[in-house]
């Protein structure tokens, strides 16, 4: 909210105080001030001046030489190319040394050899906007009104000598969504008095109730309508004084019986309604549920579709505005408009914030009764207005008032305990400054019982703690001492799985692998896009039902996808060669359940030149090594679909399977254009967890030497050199320390559909050197298991 | 046969002075003093001499073999010390060429920032706590004071999975959590993701990090709460950093602050960074609304805690001097090797 800071005079003299102290002091007693903008800054020396001669350019034409009186006393000549000045018109005059709109300096000197001690100025050149005008100036200088004084600052001309505060106002506060509101924070914050006058206009002998009637329907909705007539209506400008204020709070003058409402909207934050009663039929104001598929044309010009849910003023015929929400064209007050009747009425905020949402009109007023007004403003603000009319004489305000209303708040009592306060603020403030500082934000404090009652505009105020904050916050948040926290001693930490998250990260990162972070919403169409089935449970998810668009719409139950998208990006900058991992988690909707289960993935992906199906084995095998996994094998899946059928491998801890490693499907990765070959490996965070050997101990180092043999072999073609490990490992028995496979060979030598696999094995006893002939025993087991198990040769 | 000796000795100190490798010096020392060398057939001869004579030649041979011998050693010292620096010398490489660097790979700047903070409080005695994020109405704002039509639902657009279900846009909805389940005292840190429907730019994302913190104890004060977060802002931007605490409102404190800390900058002066303020918000925090506690099953007459709260990217954001959130989402190579 944006308030013209010389408003604020009228209810606590601030006059003395700089914006930027005030600014500074507001925001830290808990109104925050977003900006301060003083208007017209940067117009320097630029003053009235009449106009008293002038005389042709002795050596131009097109120039005229001008005498100026600009109150001083002595006569100021300028030269001007103008052609729309006359002998007696008041102008803005740019004395020497001037600056102007866009940083303009301007300076004495001599025009086609004539002095001229400055300039006359165009509204242009002042930065004043037809809009500021409100009129379309003829061209050339800018010719003031001929009452304007002479010889003072252009910036009082315009109200440009004011600084305008924006506000941000918190929810809790809608109180403060006033000038009053605000200027009362003001008078506590520099603890100054503060004076608001209860508003009068006695108006007329006559009485309203003989003019006009008001029928509410709608009680829960509109819990107070007040309403006064204003006859004799002399619809015509509003006076500078007002036009200022409200230009400084973003609000356009309209004439002077809508500005009025306006002005009540600011400095009361009571949104308000004027009709022209001539439209009102029977004089009658209904207010009620609007009937579905009930039609209104808002002031906007819009023709609007309601429905039950939302809340009308109507009269006898028709709906006349959306209560809360904007008025309609058919009752507005018009050039010709007699006879008014103000509307301020109190409605329920949720109820407006509904409708204003579901009309898709979001307006001042609507924004001000979402966060909740106090119904006993109303009457105070209808008075206001019709006292502003007579100020303005703008009508003849008729006696009395429409006020319907059932029990209105009272304001929250409370008990007031200082040094449970104390105690929560961990402070030593006086109970004198708490009840001062209560009594100044207008707090009934009743010293004898140690209560107070809440002003009715305070419906936030509901504990001990919310009275704690109203002192803390003029007393000052930073005058209370920091402490350490005494008591119980907490030990911290991480838990088990989340150290074993830094280490799956470490072992990770510790083998040339970067970690990413992805959205964890997709498209729906990464099924399609991976080529998952179109039975698969995958497609089972939690869908957003008002996402950002298409793309991220779903909660993603595989990581695959996000992988790809980031090696795609990756590939897309030509970065060669990209080792990625993330620990993310997928959302898989469950029977029965309000909320899915939240699985974290460790994803690998990768791709590059060296790149191959066992460099992000080497990769998930050097993360087993470092957690100690136990138990994991390697089972070729042919038909995973969304990878490559020869390369592509189910990861099993014992007969659990936690994940899938290999080579994306080509015609995949091509659809995320990516030309390279490309890894990944998907493996269940807790699977992994549960796997993992957390007690490690440590094993005695040999004290007998090993003893090599290497087993050269050949198989078929399709023997698995996983499955020919296992057998050497088990005919091995204890006796083995350790098998790796060396070479793998197929081609010349070899017969067709064979290949050649040669092993070395290492033996060794923890007790004793092994000696030849039990080495023969185990090795001649070994070969034999393998001849019989997979018919294979010895080389 | 004294004058033969001495005769061996001066050829031999002669020839030692000329070999000019080890394999000389080898054949050198056959030639003198191998079995079959000179000084060995001289002596060989002593047999002839009478008794007398005996020991003063054997004593000169000895005399001489040792001075040759020494001499020799010496020379196959320098000849030693002189090949060495050949090969040295031929050895020399280009040390200005790159060495060899293992591959290693880098956390995510969010990961490594988040790290540094969880540190922080563990080092106070935190616990980190972790909650779903597809969360309940509930959890996310009813449980926390914010119940349907309430205006603050207005400031956070909220991602709905039905009525009753939302993606969190906060971490906030973990205090509740654990306070419905754990017994004070409870001091924890809980990081996360989180989800708003905001458009992707440089300073927005629909999915970014928050790190909630809760202390629930009896006698807890908001001094405590100014104190810790004191030690935390020193902790993460250095001692000199000052911390300024500002009212403000948030429907489950009460009352609430918002935290500043000094501009890194300008040190408080003034900058652009800061926008002239000299103060950057880094921080929500406040005391836990007494409802809140309530709603949880801790009565708030026997317990008192604070909340507070902090966006992960804006931290790492200044951290690091970056100036487009969406870097940390694209996770491209050439960035993420920088940290």
């Amino acid at each position: 909210m944006k308030v013209a800071m010389s408003w604020f005079n009228d209810f606590t003299d601030i006059s003395d105080i700089e914006p930027k102290q005030y600014a500074d002091a507001l925001t830290m007693s808990g109104t925050m001030v977003e900006g301060v903008e003083a208007l017209g800054a940067e117009l320097v020396n630029v003053v009235t001046g009449k106009i008293t001669e002038i005389t042709k350019h002795e050596n131009a034409d097109s120039l005229q030489v001008c005498m100026l009186d600009v109150g001083n006393g002595e006569p100021l000549q300028i030269v001007t190319g103008a052609t729309n000045v006359k002998v007696g018109q008041i102008v803005p005059v740019a004395l020497h040394g001037a600056k102007l709109a866009g940083g303009v300096t301007i300076k004495k000197g001599k025009l086609r050899g004539v002095v001229s001690n400055g300039m006359l100025c165009s509204h242009e050149e002042l930065g004043i906007t037809v809009e500021d005008l409100g009129y379309e100036p003829e061209y050339g200088i800018l010719i003031l009104n001929p009452e304007t004084p002479i010889g003072i600052d252009i910036k009082e001309v315009f109200g440009l000598n004011e600084n305008v505060i924006e506000f941000e106002i918190t929810s809790n506060r809608p109180d403060c969504q006033s000038v009053i509101g605000l200027a009362r924070e003001t008078a506590v914050t520099f603890n100054r008095p503060f004076n608001l006058k209860k508003p009068v206009a006695e108006g007329n002998s006559e009485d309203v109730n003989d003019f006009a009637k008001v029928d509410v329907m709608d009680k829960e909705y509109c819990p107070r309508y007040c309403a006064r007539m204003v006859k004799n209506v002399k619809i015509g400008p509003s006076p500078a004084w007002m036009v200022k204020r409200l230009q400084a709070s973003g609000i356009r003058s309209i004439n002077n019986i809508v500005d009025i409402t306006n002005y009540l909207l600011l400095e009361y934050g009571q949104p308000m309604h004027a009709f022209d009663l001539r439209d009102i039929s029977g004089s009658h104001i209904i207010v009620r549920r609007a009937n579905d598929g009930e039609k209104i044309t808002t002031l906007d010009e819009v023709e609007r579709t309601l429905d039950s849910s939302m809340l009308v003023i109507a009269d006898e015929k028709r709906a006349v505005a959306v209560a809360g929400v904007m008025g309609a064209l058919n009752s507005e007050v018009k050039e010709d408009t007699t006879t008014v009747l103000f509307e301020s009425a109190n409605f329920d905020g949720a109820s407006v914030r509904v409708t204003a949402k579901k009309l898709g009109m979001r307006t001042e007023a609507s924004a001000k009764y979402e966060k909740g007004l106090d119904a006993n403003m109303t009457l105070d603000a209808v008075n206001r207005a019709c006292e502003l009319v007579e100020m303005l004489g703008a009508g003849e305000v008729v006696g009395g008032v429409i006020d319907v209303h059932g029990e209105l708040s009272q304001g929250r009592t409370l008990d007031l305990c200082p040094d449970k306060i104390n105690k929560f603020l961990g402070a030593d403030i006086s109970t004198e400054f708490m009840v001062d500082t209560l009594r100044r934000l207008d707090f009934e404090v009743d010293t004898d019982k140690m209560t107070v009652k809440a002003p009715t505009y305070r419906a936030d105020i509901e504990s001990q703690a919310d009275l704690a904050e109203e002192i803390v916050r003029i007393y000052g948040y930073n005058n209370i001492e920091s402490t350490l926290m005494s008591g119980n001693v907490t030990t911290g930490g991480k838990n088990a799985k989340q150290s074993f998250e830094d280490l799956v990260k470490k072992a990770l990162t510790s083998q040339g692998m970067y970690e990413i972070m992805t959205y964890s919403f997709t498209n729906p169409n990464v099924f399609d896009r991976l080529f998952i089935d179109k039975n698969s449970p995958l497609r089972n998810v939690v869908t957003i039902t008002n996402p950002l668009g298409e793309e991220n719409s779903i909660m993603r139950t595989t990581t695959v996808s996000s992988m790809l998208e980031i090696l795609e990006k990756n590939y897309k900058q030509r970065n060669a060669y990209a080792p990625l991992f993330e620990i993310g988690k997928i959302y898989i909707p469950q029977d029965g359940e309000l909320l899915p289960k939240e699985s974290e993935i460790v994803t690998l992906g990768m791709y590059g030149d060296d790149v191959d199906f066992y460099t992000i084995k080497g990769m998930v095998e050097g993360l087993f090594d470092i957690v100690a996994a136990k138990d994991y094998k390697f089972v070729p899946k042919k038909d995973n679909t969304t990878y490559h059928p020869g390369r592509c491998a189910e990861i099993y801890f014992g007969t659990n399977l936690a994940g899938y490693i290999g080579q994306i499907h080509p015609k995949i990765s091509k659809d995320y254009g990516i030309d390279a070959e490309c890894y990944v490996a998907e493996l269940d965070f807790s699977m992994l967890f549960d796997a993992s050997n957390h007690k490690q101990t440590y094993k005695k180092l040999p004290k007998y030497p090993a003893v090599s043999r290497d087993i050269a072999i050949l198989v078929d073609d399709s023997v698995l050199s996983g499955d020919i490990e296992d057998i050497i490992k088990r005919a091995g028995g204890k006796l083995l320390d350790n098998v790796e496979l060396f070479d793998a060979y197929k081609g010349a030598q070899i017969p067709q559909g064979k290949k050649s696999m040669a092993y070395s094995a290492t033996f060794r006893a923890d007790d004793r050197t092994l000696n030849e002939e039990e080495i023969t025993k185990v090795m001649d087991k070994i070969l034999k298991n393998l001849k019989n198990n997979l018919g294979a040769e010895l080389r | 046969m004294k004058e033969k000796i001495e005769n061996i000795k001066s050829q031999a100190m002669a020839e030692i002075e000329t070999i000019s490798d080890l394999k000389l010096a080898d054949e050198f020392r056959v030639k003198y003093l191998g079995k079959k060398g000179e000084l060995t057939s001289v002596l060989r001869g002593m047999g002839a001499l009478s008794p007398e004579e005996r020991p003063i030649i054997g004593a000169l041979a000895n005399k001489v073999r040792e001075q040759i011998e020494e001499s020799l050693q010496n020379k196959i010292e320098a000849l030693s010390a002189k090949q060495q620096d050949e090969k040295l010398a031929a050895e020399e490489i280009d040390v200005t060429i790159h060495g060899k660097k293992p591959q290693v790979g880098r956390l995510h700047p969010l990961s490594a920032v988040l790290d540094r903070i969880k540190d922080i409080f563990i080092g106070m005695g935190f616990t980190i706590a972790e909650g779903p994020e597809v969360e309940l109405d509930y959890y996310n704002f009813e449980a926390l004071n914010i119940p349907k039509n309430h205006p603050a639902r207005d400031s956070q657009d909220t991602f709905y999975i039905n009525e009753n279900v939302v993606l969190r846009s906060q971490t906030s909805p973990v205090q509740v959590r654990v306070m419905e389940n754990t017994k004070p005292p409870i001091r924890i840190i809980a990081p996360g993701r989180v989800y708003r429907s905001d458009a992707v730019d440089a300073t927005h994302s629909p999915l970014f990090h928050q790190i909630e913190g809760l202390v629930v104890d009896k006698g807890i004060t908001m001094g405590d709460l100014k104190g810790t977060l004191e030690v935390f802002v020193r902790a993460l931007y250095g001692e000199e950093a000052k911390v300024r605490f500002r009212p403000h409102h948030f429907p489950f404190t009460e009352p609430s602050a918002e935290v500043d800390v000094s501009c890194f900058v300008c040190n408080g002066e003034g900058c652009s960074v800061c926008k002239g303020e000299g103060w950057i918000e880094i921080l929500g925090a406040g005391m836990v609304h007494p409802r809140v506690l309530k709603n949880c099953g801790i009565d708030p007459e026997v317990y008192s805690g604070f909340a507070f709260g902090l966006g992960l990217e804006r931290v790492a954001m200044r951290h690091y001097d970056i100036d487009d959130l969406r870097l940390f989402f694209d996770n491209d190579m050439r960035f993420l090797k920088q940290f």
